[in-house]
């Protein structure tokens, strides 16, 4: 199916590809249906579209090519909403909050995004305890290695 | 809003699945039990409001950003 996105023009998506997100998100409780695009030529964030509604796109990430030892558990009734079998089905998504500069940028940790990546089901899981911050600084592999040469 | 008082260790049932329970009242804090089925999301309110305006604030941003991302190993 065609899709007009946010930023990526209109692009064709396969419909076994979307993601359902029964409540929606915090704050878009209408938005149920997303799907993940690939951004041209950057592996490491993509845009998580509603299907719904173009102006509704976020940019997400792997939080672990930020934060290596970011885990925690998945309470159980989380586990049975998204008929989750296998922990090799889950995939973790931090929402991005980009600034300018993007040295600025921030990730949530505190309510990563869940997907379940075999039954097409997600939900934004809010963590209720606060050892993963709601604005957790991008520190970005460039900046990184240029800390380590100086 | 519907506004019922309640003492220590009285509840309210919502619908068939939801009790709410006053478990403990020490000076200014209020122990509150819920049971609700699971697929019921509950969250202290100002958690969600900060999660709600987190995702505002995620949605804003200029699609210049975005093509400086493309294209572009940050």
């Amino acid at each position: 199916m065609q899709l007009k996105t946010k930023y990526l023009g209109t692009v064709e998506v396969d419909p076994s590809d979307c993601i359902h997100f029964p409540a929606g998100l915090p704050g878009f409780g209408d938005e149920t249906e997303f799907v993940l695009l690939d951004l041209p030529g950057n592996p490491i964030f993509q845009i998580f579209q509603s299907t719904k509604t173009t102006a509704i796109a976020f940019v997400v990430t792997n939080p672990h090519y930020f934060y290596q030892d970011y885990t925690f558990t998945l309470e159980d009734h989380i586990v049975k909403s998204l008929a989750i079998e296998h922990e090799r089905d889950v995939v973790v998504l931090s929402i991005v909050t980009l600034k300018d500069p993007f040295e600025k940028s921030t990730l949530n940790l505190q309510a990563p995004v869940i997907i379940n990546s075999r039954t097409k089901m997600g939900r934004q899981y809010i963590l209720n305890d606060d050892a993963f911050p709601i604005r957790a600084p991008i520190a970005t592999v460039a900046t990184q290695s240029e800390k380590g040469e100086a | 809003m519907l506004v019922l008082t309640r003492k220590c260790h009285e509840g309210i049932q919502i619908g068939e699945n939801i009790e709410i329970k006053v478990l403990a009242i020490e000076g200014e804090q209020i122990k509150i039990g819920i049971d609700a089925p699971e697929d019921v999301d509950i969250h202290r309110k100002e958690v969600y409001e900060t999660i709600q305006k987190q995702n505002n604030e995620a949605l804003q941003l200029s699609a210049n950003l975005i093509h400086s991302l493309k294209n572009n190993n940050v």
